[in-house]
């Protein structure tokens, strides 16, 4: 695939500044600066922090990307670049890069939606994406199901949270539980030595809500009835077991994105599920989904958990796609859409 | 020399492409919400105006604020990468410097003070005077509200948006010199290159983030 289309991918939606560089369907690499360690100190991610860290990362991450896969910027085809959904002011940072890019080099510029990319970048990983795939996307920002006809141009919402995404959840129960930000990681690890011994409430799982939010989920009465639970037994002066609530809180979780996946796999005929975002590198999420994936004939895609999380990988796989298949490119003109619709994949 | 000037730290989105010998050709923008949009279409539009392409620079400067965080940054950013993709140096000037050029050419007075809108009800401010070459700046660049800065530096012919959304504390507004001029941004970067002054491209953000550190917030 040498004469593949190269293609740079941006990303700047949240706290990572992301570069990375695809060529065809192969990933060559994939450079990451995270401005995470500055926002733990916060307790969560300041949108300004962020975006002066976009800013100071830009070049060397772009110098790196290229540099560790062995292209320079002159062989670059196109330019893709996250044009939303994400936090304003950091998205800016990236889609004037992009610009700047794409017109110093005279080439292509693909604004291209982020959700999408979450969805695309499993090309690189597992190759071609079925037609159609069915997508669940997990993270601290977002939380849906996506049934996706064609990545480049066909992408529908069949469900999303109506409060806290996933990954918010498990941030503002590992501050109830006494555990640091981000709270993924640690709320995994700390329920690998508990039980599941309470029983925490499934949003949006019965009668009504079944019929009304059928692929919606809710999380923010499940983190209400953990913060209640762990202030009862403080209040009845006994010790908190950190590991059982995380354990309990993690499988209602879990329990319920698997379910109304695989329902949705079913309902729709489809019979691959892929899973992304950074939640989808929580180790009883993937455990789970692949149990009840096989129960169900499913095939489940999960990259890996670097390329779940938000990176450059997956905007230049879309835009890489966008580049194979011929979409027109975007004008130089777009402006950075922090509330860009999941169905718009292109900007 | 080609030279791309560009500045987002104010209202206007301004840009120039200046060739030795040659007029510089100059495109401005007002619209204080829509940096990202404007910047790209305004340098491809100059460059091709200036029958050049983006190969044929041979520096960029840009305008380091203060400004409002976000415009500034889209500026700044742009600069960056394309000096970084087109292998040539990017040179940082004060916003406000470049201002307080202007405004001493559109006075005869020997002292001018520069005040731009940094939303809150505060100012973006410096005081200069004039110098053999230029503007020399009498004090570092601030943030605060226009009513406690000096009453004798508020006097001064006053140049930037500030002048105009606080007319009560500035009484000598230069109603013509409102916004950067890109082109005499890149007339000042030209002037201190060939001096070797520093230019680095280090953006003026005077206030720090507007969060408190969870430390910060248990002290409270
Ligand atoms: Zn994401």
């Amino acid at each position: 695939m040498a004469d593949a289309p190269l293609v740079l991918g941006i990303e700047t939606s949240c706290d990572e500044t992301g570069v990375g560089l695809v060529r065809g369907e192969t990933l060559l690499f994939d450079a990451i600066a995270s401005s995470v360690d500055e926002h733990a100190r916060f307790g969560g991610v300041v949108p300004e922090v962020a975006s002066r860290a976009h800013l100071e990362a830009m070049v060397p991450t772009i110098e790196r990307a290229c540099r560790e896969a062995g292209v320079t910027l002159r062989d670059v085809d196109a330019v893709a670049v996250t044009a939303g959904p994400g936090l304003a002011g950091a998205l800016m940072v990236g889609v004037a890069s992009a610009k700047a890019l794409a017109l110093a080099l005279g080439v292509p510029l693909h604004g291209v939606n982020h959700l999408a990319s979450h969805v695309a970048v499993d090309i690189v990983e597992h190759g071609p994406l079925p037609e159609p795939t069915l997508a669940m996307l997990v993270s601290g920002g977002h939380s849906s199901l996506l049934l996706v006809p064609d990545v480049t141009h066909d992408v529908r919402s069949l469900g999303s949270t109506i409060d806290d995404a996933a990954g918010e959840a498990f941030d503002k129960v590992a501050r109830v539980l006494g555990l640091p930000f981000p709270g993924g990681p640690h709320i995994d690890r700390a329920a690998r030595d508990g039980a599941v011994v309470i029983d925490f409430p499934r949003g949006l799982t019965t009668g009504r809500d079944m019929e009304r939010h059928r692929f919606d989920f809710s999380f923010s009465g499940l983190k209400t009835a953990v913060s209640r639970w762990v202030a009862a037994r403080e209040a009845a002066g006994e010790a908190v077991p950190v590991a059982d609530v995380a354990a309990s809180f993690q499988e209602a979780v879990t329990d319920v994105l698997t379910r109304k996946a695989i329902l949705a796999c079913r309902e729709h005929g489809v019979g691959h599920l892929q899973i992304g975002g950074g939640v989808a590198a929580n180790s009883r999420l993937r455990a789970m989904a692949q149990e009840r994936c096989d129960d169900a004939g499913i095939e489940l895609r999960v990259p890996r958990p670097g390329l779940c999380t938000d990176n450059g990988a997956m905007v230049a796989a879309l835009g890489a796609q966008m580049v194979l298949k011929g979409r027109p490119a975007s004008d130089l003109g777009i402006p950075a859409d922090s509330s860009m619709p999941v169905t718009d994949v292109s900007a | 020399m080609l030279i791309l000037a560009i500045d987002t730290a104010t209202t206007a989105i301004g840009v120039a492409v200046h060739r030795d010998g040659a007029d510089p050709v100059t495109s401005v923008v007002l619209d204080a919400r829509a940096h990202t949009e404007h910047l790209a279409p305004l340098v491809a539009r100059a460059l091709e105006q200036a029958g050049s392409t983006p190969r044929d620079l041979t520096d960029i400067a840009v305008g380091t604020g203060p400004g409002p965080f976000t415009g500034l940054r889209v500026g700044l950013v742009t600069a960056v990468t394309m000096g970084y993709a087109l292998g040539v140096p990017v040179h940082g000037v004060c916003s406000l410097d470049v201002l307080a050029e202007q405004a001493l050419a559109a006075t005869d007075a020997d002292e001018v003070l520069v005040a731009t809108d940094a939303r809150r009800r505060e100012v973006y401010w410096a005081r200069y005077a004039r110098a053999e070459d230029g503007a020399r700046a009498l004090t570092p660049p601030a943030v605060e509200p226009a009513a406690t800065i000096p009453e004798d530096t508020r006097a001064l012919p006053t140049a930037g948006r500030g002048a105009l959304l606080y007319p009560d504390a500035f009484p000598a507004v230069l109603p013509d010199v409102l916004d950067v001029d890109p082109a005499r941004l890149a007339a000042v970067a030209r002037r201190r290159l060939a001096a070797g002054a520093p230019m680095p491209v280090e953006p003026l953000y005077l206030r720090r983030p507007d969060a408190l550190t969870t430390a910060e917030r248990a002290a409270r």
